[in-house]
């Protein structure tokens, strides 16, 4: 089957624990059933879409961040870098100038605005990225370093690892980090349609709503998918019809599913009811995204 | 001697700020003029990254002897402290800066 536009979702929520892996790594297993997908685990501070699968890995490799170094012999101790550092993640103590590669965005602003050339930028580690693959699924997986601060460039490499690699896969699905921070946004921005994940509670709402602010101010296309549906209330059903948010789909609540899903299983096998669900899910992307072409 | 606390306020009442980089303000007490000084450290605060080596950056250069706060500063502001002469004093927590004060020179305060 060959696409005309190779298509790529991001899952994310409001928070952790709505099971937004859940969705992702059993969407992924339910495509892989007739076409080959890549699902990223994205949330490299606390991947653990893997859990869930058994493949072999394919590829491995360490991924590096550019963060400047100083030498001290070239520089003239102007003041400038600890100014133009956004992130505090160079610092100036008297003779010494001070880097904090944990904390540096590999903005390069100190580097390049240093007027004698003493800050040069070299290659640190940063994380870890390991590719499996189990039959028609491909599963990427970033893990952040202990101690390290920042996480946007790693997501930013293991995206351009995914692009560079399969590019020639008609659908790439990204497992996004909780929450709606920089990294959410770093994760999900050239993402073709966002899933939000969440669940009928009050939480659930409260963190729906600033999710659903941040994809507005992404300009994304998204929707919702309410998991769990049957505990709580209604609310988060008419925010999104107040608001005009289409609903994909709504898992329903049960028992056997979330130990299912404590257990690392994929559940949708087992529940045509879920099944059913995905499949939806993903006519919905594609049509949202193709106009109705594929 | 010049000691400096992390605190909510900037008056002897005020409470310490337990936290280092976060801290509201730098009060600075100057033994010998016996002069009581703030600084404002509220944009470093509200910055999403770097406040701990922000804030060590300001103390640097106020250039106390001495430095008493709460919780203690974080890995990458404790680097940064290393640089600088001076000593520093934690579990200051629920004190005001002149209790803080007092158990310093009683002794009553953990140095790291
Ligand atoms: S590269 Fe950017 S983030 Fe890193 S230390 Fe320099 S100015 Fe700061
Ligand atoms: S900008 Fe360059 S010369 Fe100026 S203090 Fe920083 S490292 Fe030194």
């Amino acid at each position: 089957m060959t696409n005309p536009k190779p298509l790529k979702i991001a899952i994310a929520s409001g928070k952790g624990g709505t099971g937004k892996t859940t969705l992702s790594t059993n969407l992924a297993a339910f495509i892989a059933e007739q076409d080959e997908v890549v699902l990223v685990d994205l949330d490299v501070e606390e991947p653990n879409s893997g859990l869930f699968f058994n493949g072999i890995l394919t590829h491995e490799e360490d991924i590096f961040k550019m963060i400047p170094q100083w030498d001290e012999s070239k520089c003239t101790l102007c003041g400038i870098c600890p100014k133009v550092c956004n992130y505090h993640a160079v610092i100036q103590l008297g003779p010494t100038i001070l880097v904090f590669p944990e904390l540096c965005h590999s903005c390069y602003a100190c580097s390049e605005l240093c007027p004698v050339d003493a800050l040069p930028m070299i290659p640190k580690k940063t994380g870890t990225l390991r590719d499996f693959q189990i039959e028609k699924l491909h599963f990427v997986e970033s893990h952040l370093d202990i101690g390290e601060e920042q996480a946007v460039p790693l997501i930013s490499k293991t995206k351009k690892y995914v692009a560079r690699k399969y590019s020639h896969v008609s659908i790439t699905i990204f497992d996004s980090p909780p929450g709606t921070s920089c990294l959410v946004m770093e994760a999900t921005k050239d993402a073709d349609f966002v899933i939000l994940v969440t669940e009928p509670t009050p939480f659930g709402l409260h963190d729906l709503s600033l999710a659903v602010e941040t994809m507005r101010a992404l300009k994304k296309p998204f929707g919702v998918v309410v998991n769990r549906y049957g505990i709580g209330n209604d609310e988060v059903i008419h925010y999104c019809r107040e608001e005009n948010i289409s609903i994909l789909s709504k898992i329903p609540n049960k028992r056997k599913i979330a130990e299912l899903y404590s257990s690392g299983k994929l559940m949708y096998r087992d529940f045509p009811e879920v099944k059913h669900s995905l499949s939806d899910i993903l006519d919905y992307c594609i049509t949202a995204v193709r106009g109705g072409i594929a | 001697m010049k000691i400096a606390f992390t605190s909510e306020g900037t008056s002897w009442d005020s409470l310490i700020d337990p936290r280092f980089g976060r801290t509201e303000n730098i009060v600075l007490f100057d033994e010998e003029s016996k002069e009581l000084t703030a600084v404002d450290n509220s944009a470093v605060k509200n910055d999403a990254h770097g406040a701990g080596t922000a804030t060590a950056q300001k103390i640097f250069e106020l250039k106390p002897d001495v430095l008493i706060t709460g919780n203690g500063p974080g890995e990458n502001a404790a680097k940064a402290l290393k640089h600088i002469k001076m000593r520093i004093f934690v579990d200051a927590n629920d004190l005001t800066v002149q209790q803080a004060y007092n158990n310093y020179k009683s002794g009553n305060l953990r140095e790291v």
